[in-house]
């Protein structure tokens, strides 16, 4: 037993799937001098691990899931820890078969080989299931089970072996002391170690262990039940852990799966059953572990007689007894993503958290990636522990959203679909009038965004056979033909659009030009009044973010940035802040609410209320100045996300409702509607071909693939300079395109419309690969009212990349035709921009 | 045969256990509940026994509205009737708990005829008083053989074996006759899922018990200093062999 050090470069607490594997991924990178610890004992600390149903099913929806999952599989193998069996998940119902054709989908865009089958092919490959009470199944052959103890067992040694590893089971940290916002000591029952890297890798412990730093981790422990019953007779003859394919019960939350002489059924159906950190058991006071909790019989009635439906033949044998029955205890986060990267509030304190089996090692080479070289291989911007806003932080929030999230773990969730728990926290200082106006309101960052307005429902009348209808169900959710309807409006007359869930935040200081030279792409040493759109980089030259920044003063600066990411933008630009404090970042989020107005008649209505000069000469596009607008003092920034003349106001919180007002009252002589975010982000932006973070902006592409580039690059040095120049000077290998839905009809002559995420393929049915091997994928999907076509974006290989390639987007199980009809970034809407710049 | 089997609920074994501020009652905040190991052996045995001389088990608990979990457990593996004596949650002294019992065993005895065997835990797990089957049996003034290991029926006599150093004491009684079962008497089986689905439909009769109490009552719970065990890993393979020998001339065996 070696004693505790008392000073480790990196101290690991965890040492479950997580802990272990980053442990390794640290040494590989030549990190040395790492401490692991672990209250319990090893292999089995008695985490979420030793307990978990080990089987990965490599498809998501989630890009960003699917590549860490396929990078772990690939770990697995590579441990020899990995059993391939095979997957399949079952529908019980006909809106779960469509559901599945989205999963085959999936499957398509990121590469897995997967195939639907009829109840006979789910037989045969599962003779013990009952296939009369099933439609079909989606199978993933490449579907297994690994054996994660060991995994982290293996990776634990090999770290060791390099010389890299010191580990310390049956420690418990006891505190984490934190000096002037960094962390510099953990606190244990052994003795203190100082550390300036510390990672919270302790599952559901995580919380307790980061408030002892003052950081937030924001997830829930929570119950999901499971049992195994044996010994089965089908499975007397297996030779190993598991032969027959792993079914996933989709429509009952639930799922089956051999192991060995057993067969575990795991549960997501249940009510939700949270836990505080704090109140988990300790290992002392554990029957089984603190993570294996007693089983709560009356949760798992409903599901033990479904089980019984789809598995009867086991589970109906009298023979085969109840051997095991937990409550395991397993991470849930409010938006279902893991929680990963080094904290906001503690330089240093990193979180590798929420973490499931089936990502864990892709997770633990990402986060070695990105605490060694400063960014991972795989985007982990979902991920990003600094995405979330204060009230996502909270008890509250968390435990409301958790507890949703659960019951859809299987669930059929709509790529529109909003939460209902926990609304209505951030609200708009024009709030009263939106509602007044029948908005239909949707969440983001959580502010309540009008998506559309209901009383512009006349509107369809005056736009007619313009408006396209849609007439499946599934396009038509979270979705209104009002949203073309404004679009129209606005492209005719002009629009009103709320903009408060940005994220706001000054740049000042002697040196805060020199900072922002150092940071974005743009040249930012334009004349005051000036506004700059620019891409960030990170130092591989991968798309980091993308934001507005205006030129207030010589010292002053105001960074604009969406709500989504906004808060992820944010500690980007405060952890480059220079050392000598000659530049200071502040949020300004929450003094400031912006009202955009665009339209052809947007200078009609605002030169009505102001006496300032928003002429064309006198308020030239791209530059921003205060005007008055009546007693408001307005920031007005001429810049546009819709492709129309307009501008976006940036006045006090408290004053919005009075610019709201007078813009409102003023703009009804002009035709003004007020539009919602659904023109705002979707059909507005895709008809000009705006790229947009998080769908076609990502760290996997770079601006020259983005079609982003500017005829010169600055001659300040900037984040990502260097591989940005010598992709410039390369061939692209992809190329971002805009694409026409050509024919909407289905084989059975309703229309369909795609949403995101598609494959894109050639006409043969092949997948489009590019020489990075990237697939090409739908990355955003939008009416376009004013071209008369259904848009996609997509990057395509330069062979495809040219307008008028005819090609085909999966959808539904059925492919439809598409064609280039942008290749690159010029707007397929008023190409010139002569309405921007009029 | 009618057997009647009595089990307690008790907190599960295998996690330190600790206790509520008041220092009268243990946290249960969680902790898994179960039949004690005794009872649960004498459950599976009644059952046993049904299914080689036919009858039926009923099971019967004194215990809070929680119990009715216990109840359904043993209802999982094949008794076929259940009887709830309701308490507030507070653990009764074993005078109070058999006279309640025999209170009970009469009702049903009354209606149904008498039970061949009564089998009890020779102790429960948590408050250990190893009197309750004695009384009953006293009680109802029937034979009762505490700990046993084996039980065989032929006729209207019962043989229960209790281990004794050396060999078995073998003990045939008369039934109707109460006996005390000790853990490892047979392995339980598990509950199957059609087991577990019957005994959620099952009514679980139940009886108001009169709480007599006058048997010694619980001041305060203690928790034992635990003697702390050190482990020292000697090696791994081949290469742990000299430690080992050096151990064993240690301790005198070499």
């Amino acid at each position: 037993m070696s004693t505790l050090p008392t000073r480790a470069d990196t101290v690991i607490i965890g040492a479950g799937i997580v802990g272990n594997s980053l442990a390794y991924h640290l040494a590989k990178l030549g990190r040395r001098d790492i401490v692991l610890l672990d209250k319990g004992t090893l292999p089995n600390p008695g985490g979420s691990t030793g307990h978990a149903s080990n089987f990965i099913f490599p498809t998501d929806h989630s890009k960003e899931m699917t590549a860490l999952t396929l990078d772990s599989v690939a770990q697995y193998q590579e441990l020899g820890v990995f059993t391939q069996s095979g997957g399949i998940e079952v529908a019980r119902t006909p809106e779960r078969m469509q559901e599945l054709t989205r999963r085959m989908a999936s499957s398509r865009s990121w590469g897995i080989e997967s195939e639907l089958l009829d109840p006979a092919g789910v037989k045969a490959l599962v003779p013990f299931l009952d296939e009369s009470i099933i439609l079909g199944g989606f199978h993933t052959p490449t579907v297994g089970v690994v054996d994660s103890l060991r995994a982290g067992t293996i990776m634990r040694e090999r770290a060791i072996e390099m010389g890299a590893l010191t580990i310390s089971a049956g420690t418990e940290v006891l505190g984490l002391d934190v000096v002037d916002g960094r962390i510099t000591r953990v606190r244990t029952d052994k003795g203190d170690i100082e550390a300036t890297t510390v990672v919270v890798a302790c599952g559901a412990w995580s919380p307790r262990i980061a408030r002892m730093a003052g950081a937030s981790i924001p997830l829930s422990p929570a119950v999901h039940q499971m049992i195994s019953v044996g010994p089965v007779p089908q499975f007397a003859d297996t030779v190993g852990e598991i032969v027959f394919p792993i079914v996933r019960d989709m429509d009952t939350n639930m799922y089956e799966r051999q192991h060995g002489g057993d067969l575990e059924v795991g549960s997501y159906a249940h009510r939700p059953i949270l836990m505080e950190a704090d109140d988990i058991p300790s290992i002392a006071a554990s029957a089984l572990s603190p993570t294996e909790l007693p089983f709560t019989q009356e949760d798992f009635e409903l599901q033990m007689e479904q089980a019984l439906e789809l598995v009867p033949d086991i589970l109906g044998d009298e023979r085969v007894g109840i051997r095991y029955a937990i409550n395991g205890l397993l991470s849930l986060t409010p938006d279902g993503m893991p929680i990963l990267g080094e904290t906001p509030e503690v330089k240093g304190l990193w979180s590798c958290a929420a973490v499931w089996i089936k990502e864990a090692p892709g997770i633990a080479r990402a986060v070695a990636e990105w605490m060694v070289h400063g960014e991972p291989e795989i985007d982990l911007h979902g991920s990003d522990i600094a995405r979330f806003h204060e009230h996502q932080q909270t008890t509250a929030h968390v435990n409301a959203r958790t507890a949703e999230g659960f019951n859809k773990t299987y669930g059929i969730v709509h790529p529109m679909e909003q939460w209902a728990s926990n609304r209505n926290v951030r609200l708009s200082p024009v709030h009263k009038r939106q509602v007044e106006l029948g908005a239909e309101f949707f969440e983001a960052a959580g502010w309540e965004r009008p998506f559309w307005y209901g009383a512009n429902e006349s509107l369809l009348a005056e736009f007619g056979e313009r408006v396209t209808r849609r007439e499946a169900e599934w396009e038509s959710r979270w979705w209104s033909p009002i949203i073309s309807a404004e679009h129209l409006a606005m492209r005719e007359r002009a629009a009103m659009i709320d903009l408060a869930a940005f994220v706001i935040f000054d740049v000042t200081g002697r040196g805060s030009l020199d900072y922002l030279q150092g940071l974005v792409v743009a040249q930012m040493d334009v004349p005051v009044g000036r506004v700059v759109y620019t891409p960030l980089l990170s130092e591989d030259g991968g798309i980091f973010a993308d934001l507005t920044i205006m030129r207030l003063a010589h010292d002053r600066f105001r960074v604009v940035t969406g709500g989504g990411m906004g808060m992820r933008d944010k500690k980007w630009f405060v952890d480059h802040l220079p050392a000598d404090g000659s530049a200071q970042l502040f949020d300004a989020t929450s003094a400031w609410y912006t009202l955009g107005i665009w339209g052809p008649r947007a200078r009609d209505v605002l030169a009505s209320v102001t006496s300032d000069d928003v002429s064309n000469e006198g308020f030239p596009f791209g530059t921003c100045r205060v005007i008055q607008i009546g007693s408001v003092r307005a920031l007005a920034s001429r810049i546009s996300y819709v492709g129309e003349l307009g501008w976006e106001m940036y006045v006090p919180m408290e004053q919005g409702l009075k610019l709201w007002d007078t813009l409102w009252e003023a703009g009804q002589a002009h035709g003004v509607i007020a539009a919602g975010i659904g023109v705002y982000a979707v059909t507005g932006r895709i008809e000009k071909g705006y790229r947009a973070h998080g769908a076609e902006l990502e760290l996997e592409y770079d601006l020259v693939e983005a079609g982003m580039v500017r005829p010169k690059v600055k001659a300040a040095d900037f984040v990502g300079k260097a591989a940005y120049l010598a992709q410039r000077d390369a061939a692209p290998a992809a190329i971002l395109c805009t694409l026409t839905l050509d024919d909407p009809r289905s084989s059975s002559g309703v229309a369909r419309y795609m949403l995101g995420r598609e494959p894109i393929l050639g006409l043969d049915g092949s997948s489009l690969i590019d020489a990075k091997g990237r697939r090409s994928y739908v990355t955003s999907a939008g009416a376009g009212p004013s071209v008369g076509k259904h848009l996609l974006m997509s990057y395509l290989p330069p062979a495809q990349a040219v307008v008028g390639t005819k090609l085909l987007v999966e959808y539904m199980g059925e492919r439809f035709p598409v064609s280039v009809a942008v290749a690159g970034a010029t707007p397929l809407f008023d190409p010139e921009n002569d309405r921007v710049r009029s | 045969m009618r057997i009647l089997s009595l089990v307690k609920r008790v907190p599960a074994t295998g996690g330190r256990i600790n206790l509520a501020a008041d220092g009268r009652s243990i946290d249960t905040a969680y902790l898994g509940f179960v039949v004690s190991p005794h009872e649960e052996c004498a459950v599976e045995e009644g059952v046993r026994l049904v299914e080689a001389h036919g009858g039926e088990v009923v099971v019967m608990t004194l215990g809070p509205a929680e119990a009715a979990d216990q109840l359904r457990d043993a209802l999982a593996i094949g008794a076929e009737r259940a009887v709830h004596l309701e308490t507030d949650g507070a653990d009764w002294d074993p005078v109070a708990t058999a006279s309640a019992l025999v209170d009970a065993v009469r009702t049903l005895e009354t209606d149904g005829g008498p039970f061949d065997l009564i089998l009890v835990g020779n102790e429960s797990a948590d408050s250990g008083g190893y009197q309750v089957g004695i009384r009953l049996a006293v009680a109802l003034d029937r034979p009762m053989v505490n700990g046993a290991k084996a039980i065989e029926v032929d006729g209207g006599v019962a043989r229960a074996r209790r281990q004794a150093p050396g060999g078995w004491e073998v003990y045939d009684v008369p039934m109707p006759a109460v006996i005390g079962v000790r853990e490892g008497i047979n392995l339980p089986r598990y509950p199957s899922v059609p087991g577990r689905l019957r005994a959620r439909k099952k009514e679980i009769e139940r009886m108001t018990p009169e709480h007599r109490p006058a048997g010694p009552e619980m001041i305060r719970l203690r928790i034992p200093v635990e003697q702390t065990q050190e482990v020292e890993i000697l090696g791994r393979g081949p290469e742990a062999a000299p430690r080992v020998v050096e151990i064993l001339r240690e301790i005198g065996v070499l």
